[in-house]
């Protein structure tokens, strides 16, 4: 395929056309935070719904010096960001790396990493749903204008009357958000556990939506404020009482799993490159 | 001679007819093996043989051959010869717990016991025309093949059998579908579907259904026009068997083979049961072949009719009767049938009532005139 690929097609597999009208479109997104800029979404080798967008993202960023980072779920082996990952080495020759600290470029799907960003990293998230104003109005053209009037009300609406059914706000991942107190936006299903990190962040955060055809950002040093109410606030998901059994942390977003054995529900680090950079966790042959 | 010529009958259908295999043939030297469109067309196979709703591959095999690989035409002759078949037996009910798996993931927990399974799947290949299937030699690239699989004879006689992931959430109490209850099956090819459907035709509907009108309902439930995104607590592909009760004693059962199923289970939002309980929903695929996304989608749709709401996949009619290709395609194509008799019915109509329009119109016109002056 390595062949294939340098005979046939350009660096970082899209024409500079494409790559430029692609970091157009995300300097846009920089310029109004949390706005949602509509690009023309090319077709790649992976399925649209895998991860197009962010990679979309990646390959018009990705320059020679830069070392790549691409995650699923917190899980750098896991096979789509093998695959991403792969896909971008062999039409770019970059180097890659597992270390969120050594990355310059990191490709997300589900996680912000651990350890905060800096300002000379940009995190990539790959985005299912751009729209948050999708849960309560399915017409593009509609949610376009709501954005423009900024008439909330109806997902405010479908906040509170999620208290009245169910007790509490019922969204779990991809938890929607106002940027610098403008637009709604929906963060990319991370867990609520991350939202936090995208307010006033040192990093540039870029969101890209391939088969919706999107680009937003969150730039840095930008307020980032989770939509909840006075009394009812905002809550990330509970791990009270457990702890990774790799390095023991008690303090990052933690995966259950079902001992295969005993049956047994045990909890690991979801950011595996940060819970191998761990002190307790290095002995561990995981 | 001019389009009258359609009613020309005999010799223009035999005519047609010939045409067809012409175009079928004439730029070949040789004919199409059926033996290799079976091995080597799996995924049309497949989704044939769902939609024809007859397990059969070297059936669907010809009948994709017939049809110049246009599915829903295979489908529609697998349809009508299962017509000429008669309804023997019921088979007993197919448990895919016990199957024999060659494909297991779960998108709702990272280890599962037994572990991942990703089996043949082209979700990590990336789709870059491979141009060396010009001139590819059968047993140089089986042998590659083989090589880089390094199978071990040994690791191949093992039948891989796992516990449904969905049981781990059952067993905890999260999740909350009432208890299948054993009833003989609604027939779909015996009886007319009415509404509302019965949870076994809906089931049968959808099993049977055009993979792409499914897939395209179920991204709309998805994508917004509608109310379900789940998650796939297990999507599995394997070889179930298939045993029907011994005619002579009913509680003997006689195992009549085996055949290839994906099997979906698909975990959605949750909902608050009778006796307060809140508990996830489950949405259950299962296809004929590996054909995951139509699996994937039946599972979406069999659970967007359990929800209440106004969007397309919410309404149990318009999923039901929309989804079947021989149906779907069969009502569009008539369109090309005569409709002289409708249409001349219609242009009169047209003529009259245009008639009328224009003498209306003539009247007002004068009586505007006739106020001016």
């Amino acid at each position: 395929m390595d062949f294939q690929l340098l005979q046939t097609y350009n660096f970082a597999f899209l024409d500079e056309g494409s790559k430029r009208e692609i970091r157009r479109a995300a300097l846009k997104a920089v310029a109004i935070p949390g706005y949602q800029v509509p690009f023309a979404s090319r077709e790649l080798p992976i399925g649209r719904g895998w991860g197009t967008g962010g990679l979309q993202l990646t390959l018009s960023l990705i320059g020679d010096g830069d070392c790549l980072k691409v995650i699923d779920q917190g899980h750098d082996d896991s096979v789509n960001a093998v695959s991403i990952k792969k896909l971008v080495q062999t039409c770019t020759r970059i180097t890659t790396t597992t270390d969120s600290e050594q990355a310059t470029i990191i490709q997300t799907r589900h996680r912000i990493p651990e350890v905060s960003l800096r300002k000379d990293q940009i995190l990539v998230l790959q985005v299912p749903e751009p729209e948050p104003l999708r849960r309560v109005e399915p017409r593009e053209k509609e949610t376009k204008r709501l954005h423009a009037e900024m008439d909330y009300s109806s997902i405010w609406l479908r906040l509170y009357e999620d208290i009245v059914r169910w007790g509490k706000i019922t969204i779990g991942p991809d938890y929607p958000a106002m940027a610098n107190h403008r637009y709604i936006f929906n963060p990319s299903p991370i867990p609520r556990f991350d939202l936090p990190k995208l307010n006033q962040a040192e990093g540039l955060y870029l969101f890209g939506a391939g088969r919706e055809k999107k680009i937003y950002a969150i730039p840095p040093y930008t307020d980032v404020v989770p939509l909840a109410f006075e009394d009812y606030p905002f809550e990330t998901e509970h791990f009270e009482g457990c702890a990774c059994r790799l390095c023991g942390s008690t303090d990052t977003f933690l995966d259950e799993i079902y001992d295969e054995k005993t049956g047994e529900k045990v909890y690991q680090c979801s950011d595996t490159g940060n819970c191998r950079k761990r002190p307790e966790g290095r002995n561990s042959n995981e | 001679m001019g389009y009258v010529a359609v009613t020309g009958g005999q010799a223009a259908i035999e005519t047609a007819n010939n045409l067809t295999q012409w175009y079928r043939l004439k730029d070949s030297d040789r004919s199409l093996k059926v033996e290799d469109i079976e091995h080597q067309m799996r995924q049309l196979i497949n989704r044939v043989m769902g939609e024809g709703g007859l397990y059969a591959p070297e059936y669907a095999a010809i009948a994709v051959k017939q049809a110049e690989g246009d599915p829903a035409e295979a489908a529609f002759l697998m349809r009508a010869y299962r017509s000429t078949l008669a309804r023997n037996y019921y088979s007993e009910t197919i448990e895919p717990e016990k199957m024999r798996v060659i494909r297991r993931i779960s998108s709702s927990f990272k280890d599962i016991p037994g572990g991942q399974i990703l089996g043949p799947t082209y979700d990590y290949t990336h789709r870059l025309l491979n141009f060396d299937l010009r001139d590819e030699n059968h047993r140089d690239a089986l042998n590659q093949i083989l090589d880089h699989l390094s199978i071990d004879p040994k690791h191949m006689s093992v039948k891989l059998t796992f516990q449904k992931v969905t049981d781990l959430l059952r067993e905890q109490g999260l999740v909350g579908n009432p208890d299948p209850q054993e009833q003989k099956p609604f027939d779909m090819t015996r009886q007319k579907l009415t509404f509302p459907a019965s949870r076994s035709a809906r089931l049968q509907a959808l099993s049977r259904g055009e993979t792409g009108a499914m897939t395209a309902l179920a991204y709309s439930s998805l994508r917004g026009y509608g109310a379900v995104h789940p998650t796939i607590g297990e999507l599995r592909v394997g070889y179930a068997g298939v045993a029907i009760a011994y005619p002579y004693d009913e509680k003997e059962s006689l195992y009549i083979g085996e055949m290839m199923l994906t099997e979906v289970e698909t975990i959605n939002s949750f909902t608050l049961n009778d006796d307060g309980a809140i508990t996830f929903r489950l949405g259950y695929g299962l296809v004929f072949g590996q054909n995951e996304t139509k699996a994937i989608a039946m599972a979406i749709l069999e659970q967007s009719l359990e929800t209440k709401g106004k969007s397309p996949t919410q309404d149990e009619e318009f999923v039901l009767l929309h989804i079947d290709s021989v149906e779907a395609n069969g009502f569009v194509s008539h369109l090309k049938l005569p409709h002289y008799i409708t249409f001349q019915s219609k242009l009169d109509v047209l003529r009259q009532s245009r008639k009328i329009s224009m003498e209306q119109k003539k009247n007002e016109m004068r009586d505007f005139k006739g106020q001016e002056v």
